[in-house]
């Protein structure tokens, strides 16, 4: 691995969230100073803050894009009780904004949590535009905006008491499955029970109903996240607690009756496929690659981990990324592709000849 | 999860690669966010996140871009490999077994050596790079990659020989020797050093080169360079005539010769004898270094001991060894012989990753020679290639692993998706994926997605790639993310178009009525070429089929086809087609028609008019027709000024109508 560029972020403190859209193009940030800024890679492979604006009157937990079927939309959250969405607007009082400038419009507020609201994702495209959001006490709300060329029109569609206090969620991506969410909590206390939650949409009787509880996750859990799913036969969730842990979701034929049967849920058989306390402390982050294949955990250990299943699944971690604590010479918004010489085992080829492994051709596989 | 004794092989400690970024406020805490590709965004972050908390930070956090293994596509020679062995890939993809294996090999070799042609050109190329480069930096850069290609070449043609060329018997010495000789030719180097000083014989490395001529069994060029020293003695008797004899007629296994292995292991134990002979009657004792020469001939074992530092490597001592001792050795009794060779280079705890790869080959061992390779080599394209020939060859399956082709999907997958975040070689990666039988569909799906579409001539040749492969879903969404863009930016027709083009009924039904509404507060339509050529297109929605006549209308009108103008507008009015929000404005529209000096509606037609208006005026009064059919838009209730202007305006189209109705029934009666 190598660090192809450094951007210098320009927020007044720290960044909680960085998000890319669909297509890689374009990333937003959020930070305490209760701004979000849009990027844009130009032509020249740099990154340009297109945007930068105040969004609300707390830290900004989490931002995150909607897919571009949509427009250009975010929807944030944040410690001042909301979460909001954005679109951006092209053509209006361009006269006002600098030349490459985007002007992007709040469209909604959503202010129904009396506590901090700690999460908010979109819903998978399939699903139409949907946004959830989740809060400090406990519980989920799903919104949805019916007619989806009109980005003011929200409606509260469901709210679901999780009964415990929400850290984060994930949808899961499959279209195959009926809508899923995974709810986490960050309780500290253990005797409070699993602290993952997993429900169900049921057509039937319109109504999300809890599905499982992961009851073998009992410590405080900081980040979940289902993996894309390309093709697997079963449902990946990676979830950030006192360790790394992987879930796989196998969905069990629903019972035979559930058509008549209105309140039949789909059952699953869960496993755990990896657990890993390399960090050998708090996990925080746990964030798949698009095609779900290589998992990237950041723990209080300071440490990066790239985690990656062999095609016996497998796992195992191929690389991590560190702080070395030094000053670091970033000048301006970018600098140049920033090559570092990596450590790693010599090779020997052709006996006398030394072989030095590492540096920026370099990556670690593993199969 | 397969439990197949496999497993512990994961477990072998290897540590994963660390990568040290210089921030120091990644003490703070890291987090870290996969991007599309293979980048990550890295910050820094305060965990647990809590408000009124804050960092302190005294210069602006950074976010760093952090790439995994995607660097090399860069470089223009790679990828020039990349392109070229994707056709090689593709044309083996497609070669069908002619039926019988026998037929097979033959072209299967071609295949590998193509490979190997142009491992070889993208090896001279990056030599002449490194040789080239203006800076230290790219000099270095380039001699990793061409440690890089060489290692890959050397494994490649080993296992050439082992998997792909086999020979009936399993004899593999002569390919073995080929092998030395192509990778290893320091000998000539030697040879060159003599042969250009003033006294060759004397020079240092005279002798190494003769040596290592005769290790690698090329005597003729032993021969020649022992033919340069002017020691030889005319005279008396002769030892280099008689080891040049020796050398001469030491023979050789050839296939394709007629010669049958027992024939010729008769003749070479006949030639080896003579060579014991001779050296036993003390033929070279006044000649040391002939000596050396003769021992090796004789196979004597601990003369390669002593020539350990000519031939650097174990696996050159067991090809030289091999040679004089055991020239008839199968493929599969390699591994028998390796180990001595091994423990005269200090054993086996010294071999480095090479030497693994190149063991695991020579006991037969292919799960191990992928499994080091992708680690050593960090190249998905050696590993992703080399797994799909020795597939095609049959050879996965036949080592006892039963998943031979999820091995291969899986390396080739990681290969098609390095390529697919590269901006210019995706087409390259969506053909791989399209040789991935079980994954490889979805995979592809989802990269062609999130291509990044930033022109139309882009987005046009993703749809090309996804109509090709018939993904009805992905070029829909394609389509509507171009159309959504186009609409944002104001031009409406660019977005019909698109809708058009992946048949989206409700996009274009919604795209209408964006037309509809800016042709009431602009009196005119954009995109007149677009409209006007709909054809069937105008079909996809009711909405869009109204606009399509409605603007055939103003265009009959504009031609001054007053009758079939008249006769579309009824139309669009009697048979409902037209948006009852509309119909004000069609009625409206006929108002110079009704003026017009010629009559043009007929009273049964002026009928039907009166009727339209009677119904909108009597929703009118009842204002649901103004708020269009969905009550709640209040951005369509109209102010008090705007409801006096409407009402005047039924007044002059009642007014209009009953004048014309008095006309038509004049006209009318008069023909009669």
């Amino acid at each position: 691995m190598f660090v192809a560029r450094s951007i210098s972020a320009e927020h007044k403190d720290l960044i909680h969230d960085v998000s890319y859209d669909f297509h890689g193009r374009r990333m937003a940030t959020c930070s305490s100073d209760q701004t979000i800024k849009v990027w844009d890679l130009t032509d020249d492979g740099d990154w340009q803050c297109t945007s930068s604006w105040k969004t609300h009157s707390g830290s900004v937990w989490k931002v995150t894009w909607a897919h571009p079927e949509f427009g250009q939309v975010l929807a944030s959250c944040s410690f001042d009780r909301t979460a909001a969405v954005w679109e951006e607007v092209v053509g209006e009082s361009l006269a006002s904004t600098q030349r490459g400038q985007s002007h992007w419009v709040k469209r909604a507020n959503l202010v129904d949590s009396r506590t901090s609201v700690t999460d908010v994702k979109f819903a998978p495209k399939h699903m139409g535009l949907q946004l959830a959001t989740c809060s400090a006490d406990g519980v989920v709300r799903i919104y949805e905006a019916p007619d989806v060329m009109n980005l003011s029109q929200w409606s509260l569609q469901h709210e679901i008491n999780t009964k415990m206090s929400c850290s984060c969620l994930s949808w899961n991506p499959s279209r195959l499955h009926l809508p899923m969410l995974a709810v986490g909590s960050d309780d500290t206390n253990p005797s409070a029970g699993g602290k993952v939650q997993i429900y169900e949409y049921n057509d039937n009787i319109r109504k999300w109903q809890k599905v499982e509880t992961l009851m073998a996750i009992t410590d405080a859990v900081h980040h979940i996240s289902f993996a894309p799913n390309l093709g697997r036969s079963y449902h990946l969730l990676a979830i950030a607690t006192k360790d790394v842990r992987i879930i796989t979701l196998r969905c069990l034929r629903k019972e035979p009756n559930a058509g008549a049967n209105p309140g039949g849920m789909s059952k699953f058989e869960i496993r755990q496929a990896a657990q890993f306390d390399e960090h050998s402390s708090q996990v925080w982050r746990v964030s798949w690659n698009i095609t779900g294949t290589v998992l990237a955990s950041s723990g209080d250990d300071g440490c990066v981990r790239l985690w990656k299943a062999n095609y016996l699944d497998n796992w195992k971690c191929i690389s991590v990324l560190r702080g070395d604590g030094s000053v670091s010479n970033t000048a301006g918004s970018s600098t140049g592709p920033n090559q570092l010489g990596l450590a790693g085992t010599g090779g020997n080829f052709g006996g006398s000849r030394g072989f030095k492994q590492g540096g920026s051709g370099q990556s670690s596989m593993w199969y | 999860m397969a439990a197949n004794g496999m497993e512990e092989d994961f477990d072998d400690g290897e540590q994963p690669e660390i990568t040290t970024i210089p921030d120091p406020h990644l003490r703070l805490g890291i987090s870290a966010r996969w991007g599309t590709g293979n980048q990550l965004a890295v910050h820094a972050a305060l965990h647990p996140p809590q408000e009124g908390v804050t960092s302190g930070i005294q210069e602006s956090p950074l976010v760093h871009e952090v790439r995994w293994g995607t660097q090399e596509v860069n470089n223009p020679i790679i990828r020039k490999l990349i392109n070229e062995t994707h056709g090689t890939f593709v044309s083996l993809q497609h070669h069908q077994p002619d039926t019988t294996t026998t037929n097979r090999k033959p072209q299967l070799v071609k295949f590998s050596r193509n490979y190997r042609s142009v491992i070889r050109a993208c090896l001279m190329q990056l030599k002449q790079a490194e040789e080239s480069a203006r800076d230290d930096a790219t000099a270095e850069e380039y001699g990793m990659q061409v440690e890089i290609y060489r290692m890959v070449e050397l494994i490649w043609s080993l296992c050439e020989i082992l998997f792909v060329e086999t020979l009936p018997g399993g004899v593999v010495l002569a390919q073995l020797l080929d092998w030395v000789k192509w990778h290893f030719n320091e000998a000539d180097g030697y040879a060159n050093e003599a042969t250009t000083s003033d006294t060759p014989h004397l020079h240092d490395s005279y002798w190494s080169a003769v040596y290592l001529y005769v290790l690698q069994g090329r005597n003729d060029e032993a021969r020649k360079l022992l033919s340069l020293d002017p020691n030889r003695n005319m005279d008396v008797y002769d030892e280099y005539a008689s080891i040049d004899e020796l050398l001469r007629k030491m023979p050789f296994f050839t296939l394709y010769t007629g010669q049958s292995l027992a024939e010729f292991d008769m003749k070479w134990r006949h030639w080896q004898d003579e060579c014991r002979r001779r050296y036993s009657e003390g033929e070279f004792n006044t000649n040391k270094n002939l000596e050396t020469i003769c021992r090796i001939l004789c196979g004597d074992e601990d003369v390669f001991l002593d020539l350990k530092d000519l031939t650097e490597t174990w696996y050159q001592m067991l090809v030289s060894k091999l040679l004089y001792c055991n020239p008839t050795v199968k493929a599969f009794d390699l591994q028998y012989h390796v180990k001595a060779c091994i423990d005269a280079y200090d054993g086996h705890a010294t071999l480095q990753p090479l030497d693994n790869i190149l063991l695991a080959a020579i006991e037969f061992d292919l799960h191990q020679v992928i499994k080091e390779s992708s680690s050593l080599l960090g190249n998905w394209w050696f590993v992703a290639h080399l797994a799909d020939l020795l597939f095609q060859c049959g050879q996965l399956e036949s080592h006892s692993l039963n998943y031979g082709s999820n091995l291969r999907e899986f390396l080739l997958l990681d290969y098609a998706s390095s390529l697919m975040s590269h901006p210019s070689l995706w087409q390259v990666g969506a053909s791989y994926l399209d040789y991935c039988p079980e994954f490889g569909r979805y995979y592809l799906e989802f990269y062609l997605e999130r291509l990044p579409l930033q022109t139309e001539r882009k987005a046009l040749k993703v749809l090309r790639e996804c109509e090709k492969r018939d993904m009805k879903d992905i070029s829909h969404s394609i389509c509507k993310v171009m159309g959504v863009r186009a609409l944002r930016n104001e031009r409406l027709g660019s977005a019909l178009s698109w809708a058009l083009r992946s048949k989206d009924a409700s996009f274009a039904t919604f795209l209408a009525d964006r037309f509809l509404s800016e042709y009431s507060s602009k009196g005119g339509f954009s995109s007149l070429d677009l409209l006007d050529n709909l054809g069937t297109a105008m079909v996809l929605s009711d909405r869009l089929t109204f606009l399509g006549k409605y603007r055939e209308f103003h265009r009959l009108h504009e031609e001054r086809e007053f009758k079939s103008a008249a006769n579309l507008l009824l139309q669009l009015l009697t048979n409902r087609m037209a948006p009852k929000k509309f119909w004000l404005t069609l009625l409206t529209d006929a108002l110079p028609l009704l003026e017009s000096e010629e009559v043009i509606f007929s009273t049964q037609q002026t009928y039907e008019l009166m009727n339209c208006l009677e119904d909108i005026s009597l929703s009118f009064r009842s204002s649901a027709y103004l708020h269009g059919d969905t009550a709640d838009d209040a951005q369509l209730k109209l102010t008090k000024g705007q409801q006096e202007v409407e009402k005047q305006k039924l007044d002059l189209i009642r007014l209009a109508l009953a004048r014309n109705l008095a006309r038509a029934i004049l006209s009318e009666g008069s023909l009669e």
